[in-house]
């Protein structure tokens, strides 16, 4: 079958708008593509990823962000075409980087792609990553639909190239994750003469700092005329309109959406911006001229809201009166992720219109029929997860320690042990690798009173992501802390992509396994390995390593098993014995349904028994571990 | 059919059901259509358990948003009871066609002995008082007996396309579980075809008036 290579000319097909979007560097005919996964935008070099063999490009998951930026310019400064893709996180770790990028400039286009994720739908934060182009001087592309996903993201690199600068594109979690119709264009090979060839000897440098910047200032003049012209930036509805909607990236669909609703297409006018740093003045200032009240449709943060009363702050006469509605206003929520329903009543309610999506009584006799039986679900780790069984080690070892100890923790899927999860294990998550940095901290308080063991959790890519030099600061600096490395050989939170210790690259190729055990026992500590589903064995073993000093490490190693049961049937057959089970006589207040919280187990209210979900278990074995009656039997898979 | 402009579908389940790759095939086979196609999909994090939505949205004229406006359904599809009220009751209206798999996935308030689950009366007469149409199958039940309980998806596949709401027909469903699962040098793959289009057929059969 076709591919997102292989797509011919002309056709139409159905694109992820992160699909979309590799296909638009594709057809630019970038040879090189680098990442760290993240979601919202971990499709973009995953779909690459498996294609670069038709495709003829190179395709790598990088160690972090910054190294895939670092590594994506360096294929830039010699010629090819490259692409980057983060998540907003991300854009944080490579901000080092990308600030003397910025100044530095390229010689073959590189465009970033950073997804915002409005609403922490897949996040920890949200936050809004277009500030950062003001801040480095770079210009800003937001694609409204899924063919501009595709068409702007092929621009980008000409506009690189023309300005010697990076480009980058922000998407976000609606955009990205979501599907549409695309027509495909056509496809420019990769450079293949690739060459490092610096013309004068600070090309590829960012000093001197402030003649570079000034340089930089003047790109952006030049950018901001390109902009002017966009055929992506365009106008709907009437020449004065009563109210001008501006707006930029998934706002787009939402204000064409709410106009119709409310049919004041002839009244109210969208200006949808995509290139939205620098702006294009003269445009902009035009429109807003023709309308004395604006309302500004974005997501996350007021950066377009800021940067259009900038524009009316240094020419008010030329512009005339205009009244802002939006984040400031409070018509538009300035936190979490904005819908059609929004932006219907925030226009609604600037126009003073009566508007009602729903019925009452229909919402009435919903909220009657529904709301007794609609509980809500939480995330929780999979039937068969690693994650589940360690937590419950660890809750065991810190309570028979009996010292108050606690963990610090990160980003990955056992983020989710700071809720019923992980039975409410982790007590800090900030940032990738942030538990054993804070463990350093944590590690050294004794002389100021502080007793309490410290433990800190990472993952397996999380640990060449960031944590490698926290640990060597623990070392170095002598602190206390017991880490323990949550390895299920996958980066399961984005997707199962491979990482540096799966022996297995981006594209499928072997490549040497950069063992997490070597590395730890290498730096000098103590190492230990456990087993997670060995329940007793692991809670020995984490009380151990709290009563010993300096910086110990556990690793708790196994496979991911959503990746496991990809490959492998399960391992046991689980079932309650009903006569064992002895319900609410029993005295352990449903510790397996109501604690534990496997989703394969189930309560049979009726009969007043644990029972097993055949179609949800992953066959671990593990709850017959923790049942005290012995109700829960483990016989062998056939 | 399709008068309505657009036609919005949300399908909904639990996470690991299958509810992703359902609603890319259906909006595939009406991309080939001719028509626009947008589809939005609310999956979070990428574990089970959660709650998963995709909205569908399908127009001759132009590409839509990727979210439907409250009370904006015009069928909605679940493969979990629960979810499929949850969703009815935000998204549904008088006109909706709603269609949900009788199996349920158990909300940790439930399987925890804490709260009850609806039982199969509730369900049925809290869709029937909130659509136009409605259909409680037995898609899991129907996935067990042709494989494994995943197809689940397929066979509710088979009820959307058998409530006739869609603008295509049965066959260019059918070619593109044909297309998207080739027949392999063994025969596991074409034992998986014939799998596929049995389970469509049978939820076709189960929603035929």
């Amino acid at each position: 079958m076709a591919n997102l290579a292989t797509f011919e000319e002309g056709t139409r097909q159905l694109l992820m708008g992160n699909e979309a979007i590799a296909r638009g560097a594709l057809e630019a005919g970038i040879g090189f593509a680098a990442a760290y996964p993240g979601n919202p935008s971990s499709e973009i070099i995953g779909s690459l990823a498996d294609v670069a063999r038709d495709a003829g490009i190179y395709v790598e998951w990088s160690v972090n962000e910054k190294v895939a930026l670092e590594a994506a310019a360096a294929a830039a400064f010699s010629g090819v075409r490259s692409l980057v893709a983060m998540k907003h996180n991300g854009l944080n770790v490579v901000l080092d980087y990308l600030m003397g990028l910025a100044l530095t400039g390229t010689k073959a286009g590189i465009v970033l792609v950073t997804c915002d994720d409005p609403g922490a739908l897949s996040s920890t934060e949200e936050e809004d990553s277009r500030i950062v182009a003001k801040w480095a001087n770079l210009p800003l592309l937001e694609p409204g639909t899924f063919q501009e996903e595709k068409d702007m993201t092929r621009w980008a690199y000409e506009l690189s190239e023309e300005m010697k600068s990076v480009v980058l594109i922000r998407g976000v979690t609606r955009t990205s994750h979501a599907r549409g119709d695309v027509e495909i264009g056509e496809r420019l090979p990769p450079a293949r003469d690739a060459r490092f060839a610096p013309s004068n000897p600070v090309e590829f440098t960012s000093v001197p700092a402030p003649f570079k910047h000034m340089l930089a200032n003047r790109k952006m003049e030049r950018v901001r005329e390109i902009f002017e012209s966009s055929p992506f930036n365009r106008y709907e509805g009437p020449v004065k309109p009563d109210l001008l909607i501006v707006t930029s990236g998934s706002g787009w669909f939402y204000a064409l959406e709410a106009v119709r609703a409310l049919e004041l297409e002839k009244s109210v006018g969208i200006l949808k911006l995509a290139t939205t740093w620098p702006l294009p003045e003269k445009l902009v200032r035009e429109h807003l001229s023709r309308a004395a009240e604006v309302l500004v449709v974005e997501e996350i943060d007021p950066f377009l809201e800021g940067n259009l009363k900038e524009l009316v702050g240094e020419d008010p006469a030329g512009v005339g009166p205009v009244r802002f509605y939006g984040k400031r206003s409070g018509h538009i929520p300035a936190f979490g992720e904005i819908n059609p329903d929004i932006v219907t009543a925030a226009l609604a309610r600037i126009l003073g219109i009566e508007y009602r999506a729903v019925e009452p009584d229909y919402s009435q006799k919903a909220l009657a029929l529904t709301s007794p039986f609609t509980h809500g679900r939480i995330v929780g780790f999979c039937a068969g997860c690693p994650h589940r069984a360690t937590f419950w080690s660890i809750k065991n070892a810190l309570k028979l320690d009996g010292r108050d100890g606690f963990v610090s923790g990160d980003i990955g899927c056992y983020s989710m042990a700071v809720g019923p999860a992980g039975y409410f294990q982790v007590k800090t998550m900030q940032a990738m690798g942030s538990g054993t940095g804070m463990a350093c901290g944590f590690g050294k308080l004794a002389e100021f009173g502080f007793t309490q063991p410290v433990l800190t959790v990472c993952g397996d890519s999380t640990f060449y992501h960031a944590t490698i030099p926290a640990i060597i600061s623990g070392i170095y600096n002598r602190a206390d802390f017991t880490l323990l490395i949550l390895d299920n050989s996958a980066t399961a939170m984005t997707g199962f992509q491979p990482h540096p210790g799966t022996g297995r690259s981006a594209t499928g190729e072997n490549t040497p396994t950069v063992d997490i055990a070597m590395i730890c026992r290498a730096l000098g500590v103590r190492v230990e390995e456990t087993d997670p589903f060995d329940l007793q064995g692991t809670t020995e073993k984490v009380l151990d390593l709290m009563r010993d000093k300096g910086v110990r490490v556990l690793i708790v190693k196994r496979e991911c098993a959503l990746v496991r049961a990809r490959k492998e049937k399960p391992a046991f057959k689980m079932r309650v014995d009903s006569e064992r089970c002895l319900g609410e006589s029993c005295g352990c207040s449903r510790l397996c349904v109501r604690v534990f919280q496997c989703p394969a187990l189930t309560w049979d209210v009726s009969q007043g028994v644990a029972g097993i979900d055949e179609v949800l278990c992953a066959g671990c074995g593990v709850c017959a571990d923790i049942c005290p009656a012995g109700a829960i039997i483990r016989e062998p898979a056939e | 059919m399709m008068e309505k402009e657009p036609l919005n579908i949300i399908i909904t389940g639990v996470g690991g059901q299958g509810n992703v790759l359902l609603s890319q095939l259906v909006g595939k086979v009406l991309v080939r259509g001719g028509f626009h196609v947008t589809i939005g999909e609310t999956y979070g994090a990428s574990q089970r358990g959660g709650a998963v939505m995709s909205h569908l949205r399908v127009s001759r004229q132009m590409q839509y948003g990727p979210l439907i406006g409250e009370g904006q359904a015009d069928v909605i599809v679940g493969l979990e009871p629960i979810e499929t009220l949850r969703v009815l009751a935000q998204y549904g209206n008088a006109d909706v066609t709603v269609i949900t798999n009788s199996r349920p996935v158990f909300p940790a308030a439930v399987s925890s002995g804490g709260a009850k689950y609806p039982t199969a009366d509730e369900i049925a007469s809290a869709m029937a008082g909130l659509s136009a149409r409605s259909w409680v199958v037995d898609a899991t039940d129907i996935a067990l007996e042709l494989g494994p309980p995943i197809l689940a998806n397929v066979v509710m596949m088979g009820t959307l396309v058998g409530s006739g709401i869609l603008p295509v027909g049965a066959e260019a469903f059918e070619t593109e579980l044909r297309e998207s699962l080739p027949a392999g040098r063994d025969g596991s793959s074409a034992d998986r075809l014939a799998m596929n289009l049995e389970a469509f057929r049978r939820g076709m059969a189960a929603v035929a008036p």
